[in-house]
């Protein structure tokens, strides 16, 4: 118990400040910074056991957070029939084509061996390949955008309930990261990091142009919750009578009926959102807890202490017999997946896929500070990363908006210099993010809960 | 006539443009590229380096303006960019001596170096949106164009017409001058020579008697001109935009890659690459074909490779071709 008072004290404090901002600002607001806290802690794991367990930079990490985006919409949105009509056949078979392609080079590769004209022979396969999917899907991508240009124009999903996503969105972020892998793996650590970063732009470049798929750029909105809506909640006979009881002391204080009545409304609706936010936590802490679960008896298993020993010399566990390019691979995989079981998160709890709001600095940078900071290696320490990081995140605001106020107390109010430092709080908090890294790096290294290992 | 009124329009519409786009990446990709070979480490905060000397450019041209100093038909800010360098280079030494230098003595990993610079990617994109915000801000002043269509049309009597804008003109005059005195200073000068000896082998360099304090000082000088002129030549040429700039590091970090990174030389050359296969690869031809070819074969679609959508994606995607056919780059950088 001893050993692990960092831990509960560094949650503890955690949990009381998410409490503070309760009783401070409001409830709503609490439990929103909570949910994405949640969120947050998944990526944070996800890029943790790469980097913690593996050593490997994954800076895609907006590209699988918006495929686990993809993967929400793709799965919950109903069918758009028509379009399935005017184009579906076409773009079937255009899948059916890629599917050829890839195999017809796969053949090629074990087949022959390494040649000038095995690669001109793959060169005309891809080039071939491409003007052909171009020529059969031109047409189709045309008509499937006219069906309903303003609600739909894309082909729909498959209208299963939108927790089904989040699993879904983890094979879809998996598949990505095993391609990117056999690409980028061999690479230098930092040339990894770049790869990566570029090849996540594709992604989401894709994406957002891609109307087809998901709309692109004109945003999917109105996805299926797994939990009730506010609107429903409010005229319910047993939320009513919940919030009541709950509120039986300043209820009772007003003896107008109608005055009560009215307050009752009032809370109601305040505490519909209140509720429908504290599911969605529910949910999202089922899976954190799942996953941590998972990840910290995979890294006291013999196959994390395999991981421990290539992260820590890969020559020497290559010279053990331990298969280091498959396990980077594995590796890379696995945390794409969790990465990939957040955005799926992300989308279902705000409701719209938006692609045009998938940018680098929030989805990979971000996330990087949050494992950083937290605690590479410790799964613990990428969880609390996530909670510290997002909460300084969303308070910097008003923690900006005081310091400002704090240190230019001795200028007036309409002071030109003041007037612009409270106009540019937003950008504070890059400033602290900023400098929070370089003082964990500098001065507590391996993050505010270390790595721990176990000796025997 | 046709083929020459084709010429003129892949010219006006490709050639130039790509060109000047081409140096602005250029520029990016070479201090990328040096501080990659000496440094050691991938340097994240490029994009808003760029944008810190733009923005002190940008601040100085204000001031000029204001005191009514202006440069007639050039624009105020070539004015202006010395003193945006200068402010540059003390910032770059002083994050160096703050941050970067602690982890030189250390003798950390390049990873470790690449996240702190991520560090202080994030506190410099502060002080820019904190200084100047985020919002877009034209700071072109002076003579627009050197040809305009019109006087082309006239002056040869062709259906096309060629425009050349100033900055075109500038972007490519500054980038020349910039990189031959950087060449010059790089292989023919002692320091340079002592830079590159550190870059290709820094054990035998520091043997040998090379001041390692020296090589980096000027290493990071060098970034700071370099990101000065580049970004400020950007911005002249299209708008000033923090956010944009900070995009910017990523074809930037693909054109030093692809022209192997750690040669200054293919970062150089690589800047041209990435921006030609850009522009080529979403250009609409259907207008050249149009004027090459007789009327009965003439095309009906836009004949467009990729839709501009797709601009920044090609870029990367000639970065993934070459890290598979050709790790070292184009020009053999390092092999990593």
């Amino acid at each position: 118990m001893r050993k692990n008072l960092d831990i509960i004290g560094a949650y503890t404090i955690m949990l009381g400040l998410i409490i503070l901002v309760g009783f401070l600002q409001s409830w709503n607001m609490a439990l929103s910074i909570l949910c994405l806290c949640l969120i947050s802690a998944v990526m944070t794991m996800g890029a943790n056991i790469q980097w913690g367990y593996a050593g490997l930079i994954n800076f895609g990490i907006m590209g699988y957070t918006a495929l686990g985006g993809l993967a929400a919409v793709l799965v919950s949105v109903p069918p758009v029939k028509e379009a399935w009509q005017v184009g579906g056949l076409n773009m079937i078979f255009c899948a059916f084509l890629i599917a050829l392609m890839v195999f017809s080079i796969r053949f090629i590769i074990k087949k022959y061996n390494k040649s000038a004209k095995r690669n001109y022979g793959i060169a005309a396969i891809i080039i071939g390949g491409l003007i052909l999917l171009r020529l059969i899907s031109a047409p189709a991508i045309e008509s499937i955008e006219a069906v309903n240009p303003a609600t739909s124009g894309f082909l729909g999903g498959m209208g299963l309930p939108i927790l089904f996503s989040w699993i879904v969105g983890a094979f879809f972020a998996g598949a990505l990261a095993y391609v990117i892998g056999k690409i980028a793996l061999g690479l230098r650590a930092d040339y990894l990091a770049i790869a990566t970063l570029l090849i996540s732009e594709i992604v989401i470049a894709v994406i957002k142009h891609e109307d087809w798929l998901a709309r692109g750029v004109k945003n999917v909105i109105g996805l299926k919750r797994p939990v009730p809506y506010e609107v429903d909640l409010q005229t319910k006979e047993w939320f009513i009578n919940l919030v009541e009881k709950f509120n039986q002391g300043a209820l009772n204080l007003i003896t107008d009926t109608l005055e009560r009545q009215e307050l009752l409304k009032q809370l109601v609706i305040e505490s519909s959102t209140v509720f429908v936010k504290l599911c969605f936590a529910g949910l999202f802490t089922i899976v954190v807890i799942i996953l941590l679960i998972i990840t910290q008896k995979a890294l006291y298993s013999p196959w994390g202490r395999m991981m421990r020993a290539i992260r820590d010399n890969e020559e020497a566990a290559n010279a053990m017999g331990k298969n280091v390019v498959k396990q980077h691979l594995l590796i890379f995989v696995l945390g794409s997946a969790i990465v990939g079981i957040a955005g799926a998160m992300m989308v279902t709890y705000d409701g719209l896929f938006t692609p045009g709001s998938y940018r680098p600095m929030r989805y990979t940078f971000l996330i990087w500070v949050m494992v950083i900071v937290g605690g590479s290696g410790n799964n613990f320490g990428a969880i609390l990363g996530g909670f510290a990081v997002w909460f300084l995140w969303v308070e910097a605001a008003p923690i900006a908006l005081f310091l400002i106020n704090f240190f230019t107390s001795g200028l007036e109010e309409t002071n030109a210099f003041r007037v612009h430092l409270v106009n540019s709080i937003p950008y504070f908090r890059f400033l602290m993010m900023g400098v929070g890294l370089l003082l964990i790096m500098r001065y507590r290294p391996k993050g505010i809960l270390p790595e721990k290992i176990k000796h025997i | 006539m046709d083929f020459l009124n084709a010429i003129v329009l892949l010219l006006n519409y490709l050639f130039v443009p790509a060109l000047s786009y081409g140096s602005q990446l250029a520029l990016g990709a070479i201090f990328v590229s040096l501080i990659y070979g000496i440094l050691r480490f991938a340097y994240f905060t490029a994009g808003d380096l760029m944008s810190f000397g733009t923005m002190f450019t940008i601040l100085f041209t204000w001031y000029f303006q204001s005191l009514g100093i202006n440069l007639g038909f050039l624009p105020t800010a070539l004015l202006a960019m010395p003193f945006g360098i200068i402010i540059t280079i003390l910032y770059v030494l002083i994050k160096d001596k703050l941050v970067f230098s602690y982890y030189r003595t250390q003798k950390s990993p390049p990873v470790m170096l690449a996240m702190v610079s991520i560090g202080t990617m994030f506190v410099t994109q502060a002080i820019v949106r904190i200084v100047i915000g985020p919002f877009d801000r034209r700071f072109f002043d002076g003579e627009k164009f050197i040809l305009k269509a019109n006087e082309f049309k006239e002056m040869t009597g062709l259906n096309e017409g060629l425009t050349i804008k100033s900055t075109q003109a500038i972007t490519l005059l500054v980038t020349i001058i910039a990189v031959s005195i950087l060449f010059w200073f790089l292989n023919k000068t002692k320091t340079g020579k002592s830079m590159r000896a550190y870059s290709d082998n820094e054990d035998l360099a520091l043997l040998s008697g090379i001041d390692p304090k020296k090589v980096v000082m000027i290493t990071w000088v060098i970034a700071a001109i370099l990101a000065t002129i580049g970004g400020a030549l950007y911005g002249l040429d299209k708008s000033f935009k923090p956010f944009t700039y900070f995009n910017n590091m990523l074809p930037i970090f693909a054109a030093a890659i692809v022209g192997g990174i750690g040669n200054p030389f293919g970062a150089f050359l690589g800047g041209y690459v990435i921006a030609f296969s850009e522009i080529i690869l979403t250009y609409a031809y259907k207008k050249f074909f149009v004027y090459l070819l007789p009327e009965s074969l003439e095309p009906d679609s836009l004949l467009q490779l990729l839709s501009t959508d797709y601009k920044f994606a090609v870029s990367f995607s000639i970065l993934v071709i070459v890290l598979l056919f050709r790790p070292s780059g184009i020009f053999k950088g390092k092999v990593l």
